[in-house]
């Protein structure tokens, strides 16, 4: 470990004698600037060239601002779930043996290489008045699809990959001299756990919320069959965009999105942020 | 000893293990939850695909619309790879290995098309190429429509998948170091025999890895895509967009038997990820013990 600490430090300077070394960095800021800042760019200019009472009132119109607040609600909710259930398997599948674990890990992947488009029709099938769940649920007298659970439902399979699999290496990882420890003290099991050990997955594990979050925000395939689309009750963000460019209102289209791109970059850094806070945690328990 | 082989130990101290009853519950808590949202979802999908026979789903396949949309995933995809990947070894290793001001904001730049929706990127590309803006009206004119055709399609892929092979790189080059390198050149070697020889097997799983989830974005990509397509049914569809234009016309066998495609290819990818993580992960812990 302390090999590899050394071979970082040195290697920052070592990196420019490199052959090649310019070369590599010139291609990538070439290549970087031209496919994502220039387009990016584009995005920020044209909003800027809006008038701003236009944008404004964009922006803060009923539909916009039900809009938002649904995209936050159920992309929190979700992610939320997510955190729960994702900490819980990343448990099961990191400390237990059972058959079939290689396959349910496995599994933890499908939604992050699935087509949202797939995942959408799926979910809308599955949870419809007449679906394999959603038939049962209606007959109780609740509705699943076209409603904002619909919604949840579909945010919580597409970011059930990014808990698991970012607390899963920090677990692994977890040295059991920290638990014994605390059981030499004294500590129950329950303690142990609630004490030593989720505090240590917590920076792992907001790094995982953030970035279910950041995707549920952004979500489209998925929610675009199953939401029902209804202005005011179930029409995310992305939903809104979408429906302003089919009506060709480009410029309605360019305030939400510069709004949405805002804060897609807040949550980025937020992530960055959080990675270097847990990768700093990790390094002083070694 | 690691952590995960405390769990197999459960004869010993009580506050080191997990009673049975915690260990129950919290798999079938596990089971269910991914019973009710990845395995009854999935299982739908090829229910429906079927669900007039084998003939049908043949027919729903290899109809000219389906043909000319499989064709232009293919494109795409044909087109993204080999720039992205590129691009994605040249930024893991300039970004993996070297330290300048300004490292951190090319990282969160590269980032950001992974970060942003889908359906803000595609608005990206309409504004930049639309026939409302000059760019776009000019090449129109030119005969080289962007968008609401088949180069915008691939375009937007390009963009999508353009961080996936080099977020893989960045950490797996950083990790291992320069040393390597700096030895070959003294050797002797040049740049590209350095970068075959001693290089590419070095990062080679992080590489693999990168490009298999690149192929899997690309292939199922919507958002940005059905933004920038027009969905001009046979000559701007990709295999995704054509699955949305079947399902709203309620052609569920048809759409399901598309979509089944497209979960075959997922499902392919997850094997692959899987493989190739188990091998790396060896391999890592080879290493560790010699």
């Amino acid at each position: 470990m302390a090999l590899n600490r050394s071979r970082r430090g040195r290697a920052g300077s070592a990196y420019s004698r490199i052959a090649g070394a310019r070369a590599t960095l010139g291609l990538t800021i070439t290549y970087a600037a031209l496919l994502i800042a220039i387009p990016v760019g584009a995005l920020i200019v044209r909003a800027a060239g809006l008038s701003l009472a236009q944008v404004w009132r964009t922006v803060t119109s009923p539909r916009a601002v039900a809009a938002y607040e649904l995209s936050f609600a159920a992309a929190g909710a979700a992610a939320l779930i997510n955190a729960m259930f994702g900490g819980i398997a990343a448990w099961v599948l990191v400390r237990y043996r059972f058959p079939g674990r290689r396959v349910l890990d496995a599994m933890v992947d499908l939604p992050f290489a699935l087509p949202t488009a797939v995942a959408g029709i799926a979910l809308t099938t599955v949870y419809a008045p007449n679906g394999w769940i959603g038939g049962p649920a209606s007959s109780l007298g609740v509705r699943l699809a076209y409603t904002r659970i619909g919604i949840v439902l579909a945010l919580v399979f597409v970011g059930l990959p990014f808990v698991i699999r970012t607390v899963q290496p920090v677990l692994r990882d977890l040295e059991p001299e920290l638990e014994e420890a605390a059981a030499t003290l004294g500590a129950t099991r329950a303690q142990a756990v609630w004490r030593v050990i989720i505090p240590s997955l917590l920076p792992a594990a907001l790094t995982g919320f953030t970035l279910a979050l950041a995707r549920a925000i952004g979500e489209y395939g998925s929610i675009v069959f199953i939401s029902g689309n209804l202005p005011m009750k179930t029409e995310v963000v992305t939903l809104l965009i979408m429906a302003r460019l089919e009506q060709y209102d480009y410029a309605g289209a360019t305030a939400i999105a510069t709004v949405m791109l805002g804060l897609s970059f807040t949550l980025l850094l937020a992530v960055n942020v959080l990675q270097r806070w847990a990768i700093g945690a990790r390094a002083q328990e070694r | 000893m690691r952590a995960s082989e405390a769990g197999l130990h459960t004869k010993r101290c009580g506050a080191v293990a997990d009673p049975a009853w915690v260990r129950w519950l919290l798999e079938s808590i596990t089971l269910v939850f991914f019973l009710l949202i990845v395995v009854i979802p999935m299982a739908v999908v090829f229910s429906g695909a079927f669900e007039h026979g084998w003939q049908a789903f043949r027919e729903s396949v290899t109809n000219a619309d389906a043909a000319a949309a499989l064709r232009l995933t293919g494109l795409a995809v044909l087109v993204a790879l080999p720039v992205n990947l590129v691009f994605g070894v040249a930024a893991g290793l300039a970004l993996g290995a070297g330290e300048f001001r300004g490292k951190h904001a090319l990282i969160t730049l590269i980032d950001l098309p992974f970060a942003i929706s889908p359906v803000v990127s595609g608005l990206i590309f309409v504004l930049l190429f639309g026939i409302n803006y000059p760019i776009g009206r000019w090449l129109d004119a030119h005969g080289f429509p962007i968008i609401f055709a088949a180069p915008g399609v691939v375009l937007a892929t390009v963009f999508v998948t353009a961080p996936f092979v080099a977020r893989e790189l960045v950490p797996v080059v950083a990790e291992h170091g320069t040393e390597e390198e700096l030895a070959a050149m003294g050797l002797g070697a040049g740049f590209w025999q350095m970068f075959f020889r001693v290089t590419l097997p070095k990062i080679r799983w992080g590489v693999l890895y990168g490009v298999v989830l690149l192929v899997a974005r690309a292939v199922g990509e919507f958002g940005a895509v059905s933004v920038v397509s027009g969905h001009i049914r046979g000559q701007t569809t990709t295999v995704p967009l054509h699955i949305e234009i079947l399902y709203n016309e309620y052609n569920f066998p048809a759409a399901f038997a598309m979509a089944s495609l497209l979960t075959l290819v997922a499902l392919c990818t997850i094997i692959a990820t899987s493989v190739i993580e188990w091998r790396s992960r060896a391999l890592a812990r080879g290493e560790e013990a010699s």
